[in-house]
C-alpha cells in the first residue's frame, strides 16, 4: 500500500518548470530513493512534499494515507509523521544539541537523545551540551539532524542526500541508521545522485528535469543510472533536449517533450 | 529586623535562585528595597557602605586590594511596590590585584509604574577582576523603566564583563548608558540579551575606550523585538593605542511589527590597532523555522526556541 502518493505533480519556481508532471508512490515500510541527477528537481520536490515555503504553488496533489497534503502546514505534516532530514542542515545559535534533539522527541528523557547520537555514531557526553551552531561540522550537524528523526519515530522519513558531508568512516553509521529506522516501520526515501546511497534502497525512482524517467528495482535503476546519466552532460536544462541518451533505452524513457511548446 | 528579613526572602524568591544565599556567612549580600536596605553582610577585604537619599541610596563598594572573593556578591535591589522611583548612586572600587564577581538582581515583580536609575562610577585598579551580572525580575505590565547609567575604568591587565539578562516579565522600558576606558592590556566585555513584547523600548548605548596597548573590547547584544517592541542598539568603540582589539557584535531578531535599528560604530586613531563589527538584523531565519516544524514544532515555539537559543549564552 502506499502511505506516500505524488500525483502529476507540476512545479514552477521563477517562471521555470522545475518539477513536470510527476506521479510517484511510496510504499509503506520500504526504503525507496529517488535518484536524478544534480539540478533534476531532487530537493525541490523533497521541499514541496514537506510543504515548505516557497513550494505551494503547484499543480497536482500529495497525498499522506490517501488524504491530500494541500492545505497543511509543515509541523501538522511533521504530526502525521512526515519529515525531512536537509541537504544542508540548519545551525542554531545558542540552542543545545539536547534540546534540539529533544525538541522532535516523542518521550522527552535524556536516555533518549544519548541513545540515538550513540546511534549515529556521536559520543553523547561530548556533543550534548554543545551548540548546533557553526561550532559543529557540516557532517556532525548532519548526524546530529539524523538523530533528531531517529527521536521522533516518524511515518516518512525523507532524507536529502544523506552522505553529503559525512566523512567516508561514518556512511556505513549512516546505512546502518537506515535500516534500524526501516525495522521500526518508517518508510524512508533517499533523495540522492549517489549509487552508494542508491544501493541502500528496496526500490527506486529516477527523475531528470523534473520528470520521472524510470521506475524499479534498484538494481536496474542502478544500471541506468550508471549508463545513461552519469555520462550524459545535458544541464538539465528546460529548454533543451536531451542528447546523450542511448536510443535503446527509449521505451523506458519518456523522451523529452520539451516545454518550448508551454 | 524580622520583617524586613521576610521581605527579602520574598525579594528573593522572585529571582528562582536560593534564598539560603542570604545565610550564608561566606557570601556578602546587600539587599535593599526601594530606598531602604533590607539586609546586608560583608566579608573579609569588602566593605560596602549605604546612606539613603531622596528615593534611593547611596552605595559605595570598596574591594581592598589582593583580596579574592571566591563566591559572587549578591546585591538586590527591589521595588515591591506598584509605583514609586528608585534612585541608585553607586561607587565601585576595585583595590589591585582583586577579584569579585557580583550578581546583581533588579526585581520590580508587581510594577505598575517603576522608575530604577542607576548611576555607577567604577574604578577597576590593576591586575584585577570585576564582573557584574544584571538579572532582572519585571511584572507583565510593561510599567517598568530601568534606566542604568556607568562609567567605567579598567586598569592595567584588568578585566571587566557585565551582562544584562531579563528573567521574567515585561522589559517596560530599558535605557542602558554604558562607557568603559580600557588601560594597557585591559579587557573590556559587555553583554546584553534582552526580548522586547508588545511595546516595550529597548535602547542600548554602549562605549569602549581603548586607550592602552593590547586593551580588548568585545560588546554583545543580543535583542528579540516581536509584537510593537522596539530596539536600538548604538555600540561604539573607539581604539587608539597599539595592539588594540575590539569587536562589536549585534543580533536581533525582528518578528510581527517590532522595528530594530543597530548602528555599530569603530573608530580606530591608531594604524596597529583593529576593530572589527557585525549586524545581523532580521526575522527568524526561515531555515531553522521550517526545520524545527518539520519536528512536528508548531511556529510559535519554534520561533520562542530560535530566540531563547539566540539569547542563552
Ligand atoms: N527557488 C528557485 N527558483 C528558481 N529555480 C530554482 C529554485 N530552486 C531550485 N531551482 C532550480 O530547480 C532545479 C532543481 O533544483 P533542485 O531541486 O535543487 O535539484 P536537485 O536537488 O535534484 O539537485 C535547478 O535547476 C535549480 O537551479
Ligand atoms: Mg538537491
Amino acid at each position: 500500500m502506499s502511505v506516500l502518493e505524488v500525483k502529476n505533480l507540476s512545479l514552477t519556481l521563477d517562471g521555470k518548470k522545475i518539477l513536470d508532471n510527476l506521479s510517484l508512490e511510496f510504499w509503506e515500510g520500504y526504503i525507496h530513493a529517488v535518484v536524478g541527477p544534480n539540478g533534476a528537481g531532487k530537493s525541490s520536490l523533497a521541499s514541496t512534499i514537506m510543504g515548505l515555503n516557497g513550494y505551494h504553488n503547484f499543480d497536482g496533489d500529495i497525498l499522506f494515507k490517501g488524504n491530500s497534503l494541500k492545505q497543511v502546514s509543515i509541523d501538522e505534516r511533521a504530526k502525521f509523521g512526515l519529515t525531512l532530514s536537509w541537504q544542508e542542515p540548519a545551525r542554531f545559535e545558542g540552542l543545545s544539541v539536547s534540546d534540539f534533539i529533544l525538541a522532535s522527541a516523542k518521550q522527552k528523557n535524556k536516555e533518549i537523545a544519548e541513545n540515538a547520537l550513540n546511534t549515529v555514531g556521536l559520543e553523547p557526553a561530548s556533543y550534548l551540551f554543545r551548540s548546533v551552531d557553526k561550532t559543529l561540522s557540516g557532517g556532525e550537524r548532519k548526524k546530529i539532524e539524523l538523530a533528531s528523526i531517529m527521536v521522533m519515530e516518524p511515518v516518512i522519513a525523507m532524507m536529502d542526500e544523506p552522505d553529503s558531508g559525512i566523512d567516508i568512516a561514518s556512511i556505513e553509521k549512516i546505512f546502518e541508521v537506515i535500516k534500524i529506522l526501516k525495522k521500526r516501520g518508517t518508510t524512508i526515501i533517499l533523495i540522492t545522485h549517489s549509487l552508494a546511497v542508491l544501493d541502500q534502497a528496496d526500490h527506486a525512482f529516477l527523475i531528470c528535469r523534473g520528470q520521472l524517467q524510470d521506475k524499479g528495482s534498484v538494481e536496474k535503476i542502478s544500471q541506468y543510472f550508471k549508463s545513461v546519466c552519469e555520462p550524459c552532460d545535458h544541464k538539465n536544462k528546460p529548454d533543451g533536449t536531451i542528447q546523450s541518451i542511448d536510443k535503446q533505452n527509449s521505451d523506458i524513457f519518456q523522451v523529452d517533450k520539451g516545454e518550448k511548446d508551454e | 529586623m524580622n520583617n524586613d528579613y521576610a521581605t527579602a526572602r520574598d525579594l528573593y524568591q522572585q529571582t528562582d535562585s536560593d534564598a539560603d544565599v542570604l545565610t550564608d556567612p561566606e557570601i556578602a549580600h546587600l539587599i535593599v528595597n526601594h530606598d531602604k536596605v533590607l539586609g546586608m553582610h560583608g566579608v573579609p577585604g569588602l566593605n560596602i557602605k549605604t546612606e539613603q537619599i531622596e528615593q534611593g541610596l547611596n552605595i559605595e563598594i570598596d574591594l581592598e586590594s589582593q583580596h579574592k572573593i571566591n563566591k559572587p556578591v549578591h546585591l538586590c535591589f527591589g521595588m515591591l511596590p506598584e509605583r514609586g522611583t528608585q534612585r541608585i548612586e553607586m561607587k565601585v572600587n576595585i583595590g589591585d590585584n582583586s577579584s569579585i564577581a557580583i550578581l546583581a538582581h533588579c526585581v520590580f515583580p508587581r510594577a505598575i509604574k517603576v522608575k530604577h536609575i542607576m548611576n555607577a562610577e567604577i574604578l577597576i585598579g590593576e591586575n584585577a577582576v570585576y564582573s557584574y551580572q544584571e538579572k532582572h525580575v519585571h511584572s507583565d505590565s510593561g510599567g517598568v523603566e530601568v534606566i542604568p547609567k556607568a562609567k567605567i575604568v579598567v586598569g592595567k591587565n584588568s578585566r571587566f564583563s557585565t551582562e544584562f539578562v531579563l528573567l521574567k516579565g515585561r522589559v517596560g522600558i530599558i535605557d542602558v548608558d554604558y562607557a568603559a576606558e580600557g588601560l594597557e592590556y585591559s579587557v573590556i566585555d559587555m553583554n546584553a540579551r534582552i526580548s522586547g513584547l508588545q511595546d516595550d523600548v529597548i535602547k542600548i548605548n554602549e562605549q569602549a575606550y581603548l586607550n592602552g596597548e593590547h586593551s580588548t573590547a568585545v560588546l554583545t547584544s543580543k535583542i528579540a523585538v516581536r509584537d510593537r517592541a522596539r530596539a536600538q542598539i548604538n555600540n561604539k568603540i573607539v581604539a587608539s593605542a597599539p595592539y588594540a582589539r575590539g569587536h562589536v557584535d549585534c543580533k536581533e531578531i525582528v518578528q510581527d511589527q517590532g522595528v530594530a535599528n543597530a548602528v555599530p560604530i569603530v573608530e580606530v586613531a591608531h594604524p596597529k590597532a583593529h576593530v572589527t563589527h557585525e549586524a545581523a538584523i532580521g526575522s527568524v531565519d526561515n531555515k531553522q523555522l521550517e526545520t524545527l516544524m518539520s519536528r512536528g514544532i508548531s511556529e510559535d515555539e519554534a520561533v520562542e526556541m530560535i530566540i531563547q537559543g539566540l539569547l542563552s549564552k
